[in-house]
Formats: structure tokens, C-alpha cells, sequence
């Protein structure tokens, strides 16, 4: 309010250092130069643009950098958490399915079995669970400066990692101790965790698209998850379904595939089969390639209706 | 210099009105838009759809060129279309018709602060704001030491920005942006920010960055002496379409004359306020005399009133209202709110109310005056800036000393007592 006072008290004579340039409106100026940007209103489809992604990648790390720096500041037991929220999950469900309700698990024992299924799970909703609501906590940054808004959901994708591999070490401890030996099929790990990370960063580009313009993905998808996680074979085998043709069918959610990829990785015993794993790794790309288009489409009214 | 860094060509933005909210924005829900389709598609089908709505055009065929090194002002009343302008050139929103094509990195410094995010250090916070504006690790590394000195924050580096003062987040945050290095700058009213010693800081900071570095600079801004002050070249947008463009003392002159017709009152059916104020709107706003009639025109012996009328939906914790006056050369008369006297006065509960003040005679100055409206929370937000808003004329109260009424110097002219006495 005392703006206008006080920047006309400061003295003009510096203003003498700026060069005058011609004021009328330019109209014959060279156009030799090919522009660096063109503006123009875009319609439909629009392509992915991975090489702007590309230069924008400091950006990406530091904002990776603070989603983790973040996430459990001013907790009591900060990062413990990360360890604390599967554990506990996993006892829960290993005393509800495994001991009351006495669901099979392939015969291993039911708590390692729900925990490998949960490592994989928890990355899958984690990511998505993060990334939903993000653009609109940013709603700041997406309607004052220019980046390319993917970045955004993209950035949990990568720091829910720290999350996944607190729950690797921790799937390793558990290994140990049910005494079940490491083999060579733990290499494959790194590869479901490729399309696990497909497939979430696939959803979380939807909802956090959808949920811009549709608050309700912020209530919608906590139970979506809820139901996602029970129909993906995370707290049963998938051999639990007998008939090979459904289990096929069963494999279009990619969560399965995924759950158990990493069974199959881990525990050596899986109904993972390669028609299921084709599935799944087409499932995983279109999930990715569907929401990023989608995004793309959506995303140049994001600072409009933010 | 006469390479061209910005060519607008036919610009235009469209927003559309949504009449059945009663002008005041809500979020959609998957709920209203499911309920909305079978209305959506039988308006589609027939043809009459859009009854309800209705398209506000932000901006209307701006073209405009600007070449490299140029220093480029753009003014205009509240609505105008500036800060759209700016958003579209930095891609944050797409144009409806039209383009521009730019010649170069550009860079932007729309809000002060964008990007900050209160749990990490000022440390980590340069890192995140340098790169959020577009700068990479390196450039921000090579700046570190010179932002933290621009500054002043040396000892809080280590603190998380939710404990800094007002003042220290500002600094901060201007440090950083006045560091960025693009060949093109956006800048929307961010001088305005922070203590006055810091504002005279940032305004040679934006000088050094015009004139050494060559750099193309677009500015916005209500502040007139700021504007004539960095920029040779101004443009005026008025309702969205350019008004005028040229020397920047033509332009501005063209600007402060536009309330040639002196204006008693004016009312927003609807309300107004600022973008994204939802909690208090102002409906009106109006001059009275002595008598309550509305008028522009009176005689500098006599009161007069300035009145507001708004309407608040959500309580306000505090909020101050008030009016600047400016002589119509551009002279700041004064600033007064009305919780000057009345501090508890301050909380707003939703209603409708009118607030008027009364401005005691034999004050002002023969001579033309335009009032700007104000409501805001001090330090936090402003919700309702109304520049220009009414205009009108004090005119000389015949005095006894006729005789001697040349024209006089000083911004007010008050009746003081006099006394003589011989000795």
C-alpha cells in the first residue's frame, strides 16, 4: 500500500542507464531469426514432448528431493514410518487372513507371503495415492510458472521408491528369518519394479489429471485402492482360481502380474505364467501410454481451473 | 537492436461465465457434471446451448512486437488483460486464437514466492525456487552465495522458511528470482513487496538487469511513477484490446486522463474483488456531498464522502478497508482504512454492509482527484484493489480574499486558523 509513496521517493537519476529503445510499434523489424517458442491454441491429442521432460530433469530431482525431505517432517518417528506403516499392515492381514480366515498362501508362510504381495501393492499405491492430490496441493506453482505439469505426479513416482526399498530390506529380514534361500530369480526384481512403476505412474497421471477438474478423486480413490488391492491378489494366490482361462482373464489388472512377479522372484513359487506375463507387460504400457496422453490432452486448461 | 525478441500477433482469450453460479466460483464435482449431461447434450442437439453462460473475452486481438533489449511496460485498470497477457507468454495458459512467437529463453517472476514450501530451509528453498523458475543446479550453485547476500539471510540459511518473517520470505524469494539469467523477462508487480529499504533495493536490482545486461524485459504494473521510471516504450490495455502504445509519457498521460468524465459512483452487479477472492466482494462504490447526493463535483469548502458498499461470504479474521486518493497527475494525497481508529473493528462476519467516510472540508486542493478502493489483510492478502475507481472535481469555493486566488502550490490547501494581534 505504501508502494506507490516510497518507489516515488527513490531517485530518478539511475533511471539515465537504461537505453531508450524506438517506442512506436515495430513493424519492419528482421525476421531472419526462426522463433525459439511458438504460442499458438493447441487442440486434441498433443504429443508427449519427452525431450522437454529430458531438460527439465534438474527440476524433477529437486522436486523428488523435496517430496522425500517432506513427507514425515515434524513425526515423532520421522522416517520409521516408512518401516512402521507396511509392517504393521502386513501383521494385520497376515493375523485376519492368514490365522482367522486361513487363506491359502502356496505354501509359504502367510506373513512372508502377504509381505512380498505388499511390496509390490504398497509402491503401486503409494505412487498413485501421492500423485492424486498433488497438482491441486501445487495449484501455486501450476498457475504462476511454466514446466511441464508431469513432472509433478512423475516426481512421486520416484521418491515412493524410498518407501519400496525400506520394504525390500525389510522382505530380505523377513526371508531370513522364515529361513527361505535367496536364489538368482531376485534379479528379475528390478524388471516387475519397472512395470510396476509403469503402471502406477499410468494411474496417478489419470487421477491427478481427473482430479483438477474432479475434486471427488481425492474421496473416490482411497476406496478404489482398497478395492483394486483385494481384487490383485495380494492377500491370496492367484492359484486360489483354478481354471487357467480366468486366471488369464484375471491378469488384464496388471497388479496381479505384478504381485506376482514379485512372488515369483522372491518365493519361487507363483501361478505366474508367460501368457499372464505378456499381459501384464502390455497392460502396464498402455496403462503409462493412456495416462500420459490423457495428461497431455488435459493438462493446458490445468492453470485455467485450477 | 532491431532484432526482434516477441512478436504478438493477434491474441486472444476467452473464459467462460457461468451465470447459474451467481458469478461466484465453485469446484466441479463428478456429481453436477453427470447430473449437467443429459442438459448438455439436448443443448447441443438444439442448437441454443450457452443460455446460461456466457464468454468474457480477457484479451481481443492484442498484437505488438518487442525487440531485444527493450524495456516493455504494459498498464491498464484491474481486469484489463495484463496478467492473462503475461500467462500466455510464459505457456502457463493457452491462447483461444491467435499467438506470438518468442525469440529466446524466457523467464518469469509472476508471484513472489511461488514454489516455496515452508517445512524446508531457505538452503533447500533456493534450490527448488532457482529450479521451479527454470534455472539448472549448476547456474543456482554458481548464484548461491550472490542470492543469500542479496538477501540477507545469511544466519536463517538452515531454517525452515515457515519460521522466517515476512520480510525475510520476501527477500529471499525476490533474491532468487532477480537472479534468474532468462533472455526474456515477465515481471507482474512484484516491486511491490517487502520494506520500503528492500523495494528500492529490488527496483535498482530490476534497473541493473534492463539496462546492462540487454535483456528484454516485460513489466507490469499499477504503479505509474515505476513504470515511467524503468520503461521507455508502454503499453495501455484496456477491456482486453490495446488502447495505446508508445512513449511511455504519452501513454501514461493518455492513462490518467481517461477519467475525463468525472464519476460519481459505479456498482459491480455481481461483485468484485481481486482473482480468487471468494470471501468478500465489493458491490459498489460511490461519492456523496454534504446532503447524501451522489455528485463528482464539489466545492472545496464542504465535506464530502466516499462510500463503499461489499458483501462478505466467510468471516474475515481481520480485514481493513479503505481509500487512496491521487491528485490526477498521479500525486499520492492519502491512504485511509477504516480500522485507523477502530482496531476490533477489523472481523467480518458474511453480510452485506455499507462503509462510508467522510472527508472534511477545506482540505483538498482545487483540482481533479481519482479514488482507489482498497480491502485487504495486512501482510497476507489483498482481496479488493479497485484503482481508479471514481474520479471527480474540488472546485474553489469563491473566497472572500477572491482577489488573491492564483493558482497555488501543494498538494492540500487546508483552512488554518489565524491569528494576528499588534504589538
Amino acid at each position: 500500500m505504501t508502494t506507490f509513496s516510497t518507489l516515488a521517493l527513490v531517485s530518478p537519476e539511475s533511471s539515465s542507464a537504461i537505453a531508450y529503445a524506438e517506442p512506436t510499434p515495430v513493424v519492419a523489424a528482421r525476421r531472419t531469426l526462426t522463433p525459439t517458442l511458438r504460442i499458438r491454441p493447441t487442440k486434441g491429442w498433443a504429443a508427449l514432448n519427452l525431450r522437454e521432460l529430458w531438460s527439465y530433469r534438474d527440476l524433477l530431482w529437486i522436486l523428488v528431493e523435496r517430496n522425500i525431505k517432506v513427507i514425515y517432517k515434524q513425526t515423532a518417528l520421522g522416517m520409521t514410518w516408512v518401516a512402521l506403516q507396511p509392517l504393521i499392515a502386513a501383521v494385520i492381514l497376515a493375523v485376519i487372513f492368514g490365522r482367522v480366515a486361513k487363506l491359502p498362501s502356496d505354501g509359504v508362510p502367510y506373513l512372508l507371503f502377504v509381505f512380498c504381495g505388499l511390496t509390490a501393492w504398497r509402491y503401486f499405491s503409494e505412487t498413485a495415492q501421492r500423485s492424486n492430490n498433488s497438482l491441486v496441493n501445487n495449484a501455486q506453482l501450476v498457475s504462476k510458472v511454466y514446466f511441464p505439469r508431469m513432472l509433478i505426479p512423475l516426481s512421486h513416482t520416484f521418491s515412493a521408491l524410498v518407501d519400496f526399498g525400506v520394504m525390500l530390506i525389510m522382505l530380505f529380514v523377513i526371508m531370513a528369518i522364515y529361513r527361505v534361500p535367496p536364489t538368482l530369480r531376485l534379479a528379475a526384481i528390478p524388471g516387475f519394479l519397472f512395470l510396476t512403476a509403469m503402471t502406477a505412474t499410468g494411474v496417478a497421471l489419470w487421477f491427478s489429471a481427473l482430479s483438477v477438474k474432479y475434486r471427488d478423486c481425492n474421496y473416490a480413490l482411497p476406496f478404489f485402492l482398497q478395492i483394486w488391492m483385494y481384487a490383485s491378489a495380494v492377500v491370496y494366490p492367484t492359484s486360489m482360481i483354478v481354471s487357467a482361462r480366468w486366471q488369464t482373464l484375471f491378469a488384464l489388472n496388471p497388479v496381479v502380474g505384478l504381485v506376482e512377479g514379485f512372488r515369483w522372484s522372491v518365493l519361487g513359487r507363483s501361478a505366474l505364467n508367460p501368457a499372464m506375463f505378456w499381459i501384464t507387460v502390455a497392460m502396464s504400457v498402455f496403462a503409462l501410454l493412456s495416462g500420459a496422453f490423457f495428461f497431455r490432452r488435459v493438462e493446458r486448461t490445468f492453470a485455467d481451473i485450477i | 537492436m532491431s532484432e526482434l525478441a516477441l512478436s504478438v500477433t493477434g491474441l486472444s482469450k476467452s473464459f467462460n461465465i457461468d451465470h447459474r453460479r451467481n458469478g461466484l466460483p465453485r469446484y466441479r464435482t463428478l456429481h453436477d457434471d453427470l447430473l449437467a449431461l443429459p442438459r448438455r447434450l439436448l443443448t447441443t442437439f438444439s442448437r441454443n446451448g450457452r443460455s446460461t453462460s456466457e464468454i468474457f473475452w480477457a484479451l481481443k486481438d492484442v498484437s505488438f512486437e518487442v525487440k531485444k533489449g527493450e524495456v516493455l511496460g504494459i498498464i491498464g485498470a484491474n481486469g484489463a488483460g495484463k496478467s492473462t497477457l503475461l500467462k500466455i507468454l510464459n505457456r502457463i495458459t493457452e491462447p483461444t486464437t491467435g499467438g506470438a512467437d518468442v525469440y529466446g529463453r524466457v523467464g518469469a517472476l509472476l508471484e513472489v514466492g511461488t514454489g516455496f514450501h515452508p517445512e524446508l530451509t531457505g538452503r533447500e528453498n533456493i534450490f527448488l525456487n532457482g529450479a521451479i523458475l527454470g534455472m539448472s543446479r549448476a547456474e543456482i550453485r554458481q548464484k548461491f552465495d550472490e542470492i543469500i547476500a542479496f538477501a540477507e539471510i545469511e544466519k536463517f540459511l538452515d531454517t525452515p522458511v515457515k519460521r522466517y518473517s515476512s520480510g525475510m520470505y520476501v527477500r529471499l524469494a525476490f533474491a532468487v528470482a532477480a537472479h534468474l539469467e532468462p533472455e526474456i523477462l515477465l515481471i507482474d508487480e512484484v516491486l511491490s513487496v517487502g520494506d520500503a529499504q528492500f523495494q528500492k533495493k529490488s527496483l535498482a536490482k530490476m534497473e541493473e538487469v534492463a539496462a546492462n545486461d540487454g535483456r528484454t524485459v516485460i513489466f507490469v504494473s499499477h504503479s505509474m511513477s515505476t513504470v515511467s521510471r524503468l520503461c521507455p516504450r508502454v503499453i495501455w490495455l484496456r477491456g482486453g484490446e490495446v488502447a495505446a502504445d508508445g512513449a511511455s509519457s504519452d501513454v501514461i498521460q493518455q492513462y490518467s486522463n481517461i477519467g475525463s468524465v468525472d464519476q460519481p459512483r459505479v456498482s459491480w452487479p455481481e461483485g468484485i474483488s481481486n482473482a480468487g477472492i471468494t470471501e468478500l466482494k465489493v458491490m459498489s462504490v460511490g461519492l456523496l456531498d454534504k446532503n447524501r447526493r451522489q455528485t463528482a463535483d464539489f466545492d472545496s469548502s464542504e465535506p464530502l464522502s466516499l462510500e463503499v458498499s461489499y458483501t462478505v461470504f466467510d468471516p474475515i479474521p481481520f480485514c481493513r478497508i479503505g481509500f487512496l486518493l491521487y491528485a490526477l497527475d498521479g500525486t499520492p494525497v492519502f491512504e485511509i482504512y477504516d480500522v485507523d481508529e477502530d482496531v476490533d473493528g477489523g472481523r467480518r462476519e458474511p453480510g452485506s454492509y455499507s462503509l462510508r467516510c467522510e472527508v472534511p472540508g477545506d482540505l483538498l486542493k482545487p483540482g481533479r482527484y481519482s479514488v482507489s478502493l482498497n480491502a485487504g489483510m495486512p501482510g497476507i492478502k489483498n482481496l479488493v484493489r479497485l484503482d481508479g475507481a471514481l474520479q471527480f472535481s474540488v472546485h474553489d469555493h469563491a473566497l472572500p480574499g477572491a482577489a488573491m486566488n492564483l493558482p497555488r502550490v501543494g498538494v492540500v490547501q487546508p483552512k488554518a486558523k489565524w491569528a494576528s494581534k499588534t504589538l
